[in-house]
């Protein structure tokens, strides 16, 4: 008796479980495909044509939605569940179906001059607080921007230093400095964004501006010429072009500390010239300066009366005394007379 | 940000921020889609058009004038909306004798187009002749596609990949299960698309799992299959390349000590201890007798100041 009664009650508790999954259980002869991350189901089943084909095709439609709808749903309430704000939240994993990105994925950008240098020196990034104690204001204020905590151009009282000059402007100074760190900052920021471009910027005075000097135009005319392959060697001068010699210093300094022997010998000479009383003439450069002069006037003269003729004549004039001066140290290049 | 963009620095921190929203980002967010009507629209396209932009606002933008567009013979038109709009779904309805109510469903990579499906309207129901109470908006359906073709035909396969995408909502990691109350079914049978939406019902039924009803709610519409152009697979496979190594975001403002407590950093005001507010601390109470006129003025006073 009491073994019959037994298995009659786990089969009860069996009829009971499934008159309550009645509710929710669907057959279908393939399972369907989830992604619960996209809330998404994907039906393989055949579908009866025949059926389809029936006047009644919106509850046929509605009555497949319902299953495959019921279907989903008991996959997403299979997941793990957490009480947020008491509201019932399924926590869903990561979707399967593999969708198109909008816009190609970002290139890390190249470190800048700072971070490279920081990362050989291993300086590491200080967490920094947002706002500073101002003293002087009494409140909390940002460390950097507007209304800034330490901001000395706004200072109304500077004390000029000892060693300043009195008649400077301290508070003009003050925001020169200001206005030179922003624009040296601006143009590291430049330089930043080129290097990580990889773009080539052309140094001081070579990128073509509105207004460019006879000096920059040169430098230009001699920086493209050495821009070859062999560093400007085969390249012809144009005619009456001159290869600059002495390209890029003008002048040469000696070491600070170099030697100590000509250095020494260098100064005993100049305070030997500065005691002599006689008076140093550079013969030279006085003749050559003299001949300039009356070149000059001679070619004014020139101007007024004949035109080429007395030119010609005066050129051929001027060459044989050019040739026949000495020449000094301190000889200027002539000025081209060009046909006119 | 492009180059020109990184030169000439956006002068407002706020445009600066709206620039770099556009950028290409690690993980990216809930795509935006554009419906365009075109040169010439029958009252089916446009009442179409409107509901899909009800379903998918408020990522959605609706260019309710008409375009002289042709997406098919030249996109390039296309790509500048995408461009100036950053969406990156599009839906172009249009209408004439050779194509009668006419959508074009279309995504981009890279502002050029990706994929673009022409799919035919031959029944289409609105959501204003449906008259069931809607759910609210910008609540993430759920998507049932059927029908074998699905599975087994090349283009069917794209444009369920397409359908998924421009109808699947933004990327959630948790769903409030109260909340699922929208679903869009898609059926293909025999070159056509049958896609009708329901207002999901949770009856009570005997376990925790509840038992679903339908209701019959929003725009249903019968496509048939028209053109495509599909992405060739190398640009498909590009567009799907993820990026390496994406990190979650840290919480600001929260640092442990050695003992394991978690510590915040509060900026305080300058308190004016005059006004503070002693009624109420016991401890600073002078005794009965020796109340002070002070005292009982500023217990008169007694403005609360923030703490």
């Amino acid at each position: 008796m009491a073994s019959c009664s037994f298995e009659d009650v786990l089969a009860k508790a069996e009829r009971d479980e499934a008159e309550k999954l009645k509710g929710i259980t669907v057959s279908k002869e393939l399972d369907l495909e989830f992604d619960p991350g996209n809330l998404l189901a994907f039906d393989k089943n055949r579908i009866d044509t025949r059926e389809f084909k029936d006047c009644k095709r919106e509850d046929f439609l509605r009555s497949l939605a319902r299953d495959n709808t019921q279907l989903l749903v008991n996959e997403i309430w299979k997941l793990p569940t957490e009480r947020v704000e008491e509201v019932l939240v399924a926590k869903l994993p990561d979707p399967t179906t593999l969708l198109p990105r909008e816009k190609p994925a970002p290139k890390p950008k190249p470190p800048t001059k700072w971070e490279q240098f920081a990362k050989l020196k291993g300086i590491q990034k200080k967490k920094k607080t947002n706002l500073v104690w101002d003293e002087v204001h009494k409140e909390w204020r940002r460390r950097w921007g507007y209304k800034r905590a330490k901001d000395d151009t706004k200072e109304w009282l500077i004390e000029v230093p000892e060693n300043a000059d009195p008649s400077e402007h301290q508070f003009n100074k003050r925001n020169k400095a200001k206005k030179e760190r922003v624009a040296r900052n601006e143009y590291n920021r430049l330089k930043n964004i080129a290097r990580a471009q990889k773009i080539k910027v052309p140094g001081m005075g070579l990128a073509p501006t509105p207004r460019q000097s006879k000096a920059e135009l040169a430098q230009a005319v001699n920086v493209a010429k050495i821009s070859t392959a062999s560093v400007g060697k085969f390249q012809d001068n144009l005619p009456k072009e001159k290869t600059p010699k002495n390209t890029g210093k003008k002048r040469k300094f000696q070491p600070l500390i170099g030697d100590f022997s000509s250095e020494k010998q260098k100064q005993l000479d100049l305070l030997k010239v500065m005691d002599s009383k006689k008076p140093r003439l550079d013969v030279t450069k006085a003749v050559n300066k003299q001949m300039r002069e009356e070149d000059m006037e001679s070619r004014h003269k020139n101007k007024k009366d004949f035109g080429k003729k007395g030119r010609r004549g005066k050129m051929s004039g001027k060459g044989k005394a050019g040739g026949k001066g000495p020449k000094g140290k301190g000889r200027k290049p002539q000025m081209k007379q060009g046909k006119r | 940000l492009k180059l020109d963009q990184q030169v000439t620095c956006s002068s407002t921190r706020r445009s600066k921020r709206f620039l770099q929203s556009r950028e290409p980002k690690l993980t990216e967010g809930q795509k935006s889609s554009m419906i365009i009507r075109g040169g010439n629209s029958s009252e089916t396209v446009s009442q179409a058009l409107k509901d899909v932009y009800a379903l998918k606002k408020p990522n959605a933008v609706l260019y309710k004038r008409k375009n002289m567009v042709r997406p098919f013979d030249d996109s390039t038109a296309l790509e500048f909306f995408s461009k100036k709009s950053d969406c990156s779904l599009f839906l172009f309805g249009s209408h004439n004798k050779k194509r009668p109510n006419n959508l074009i469903f279309g995504r981009m990579f890279d502002f050029h187009v990706l994929d673009m499906f022409e799919l035919g309207i031959e029944r289409f129901v609105s959501l204003r002749d449906v008259k069931t109470d809607t759910c609210p908006e910008g609540t993430k359906p759920l998507l049932v596609f059927a029908g074998e073709l699905f599975e087994t035909d090349r283009e069917h396969q794209r444009l369920r990949n397409l359908l998924t995408d421009f109808f699947c909502g933004p990327r959630v990691s948790a769903v409030r299960l109260a909340g699922l109350e929208h679903v869009l079914h898609f059926t293909a049978l025999e070159g056509k698309i049958y896609m009708r939406s329901y207002k999901v019902l949770l009856k009570k039924s005997g376990c925790r799992t509840p038992r679903i009803q339908l209701q019959d709610m929003g725009p249903s519409f019968d496509f048939v299959m028209r053109r495509n152009h599909m992405a060739s697979d190398d640009l498909y496979k590009t567009a799907h390349r993820q990026p390496r190594g994406v990190k979650p975001k840290k919480k600001k403002n929260i640092s442990h000590d050695a003992f394991g407590t978690r510590l915040g950093r509060l900026h305080m005001q300058k308190q004016d201890l005059d006004k503070l507010q002693t009624r109420k601390m016991k401890g600073l109470r002078k005794r009965r007798g020796e109340q002070t006129a002070e005292t009982a003025a500023a217990a008169a006073k007694a403005p609360r100041t923030d703490e």
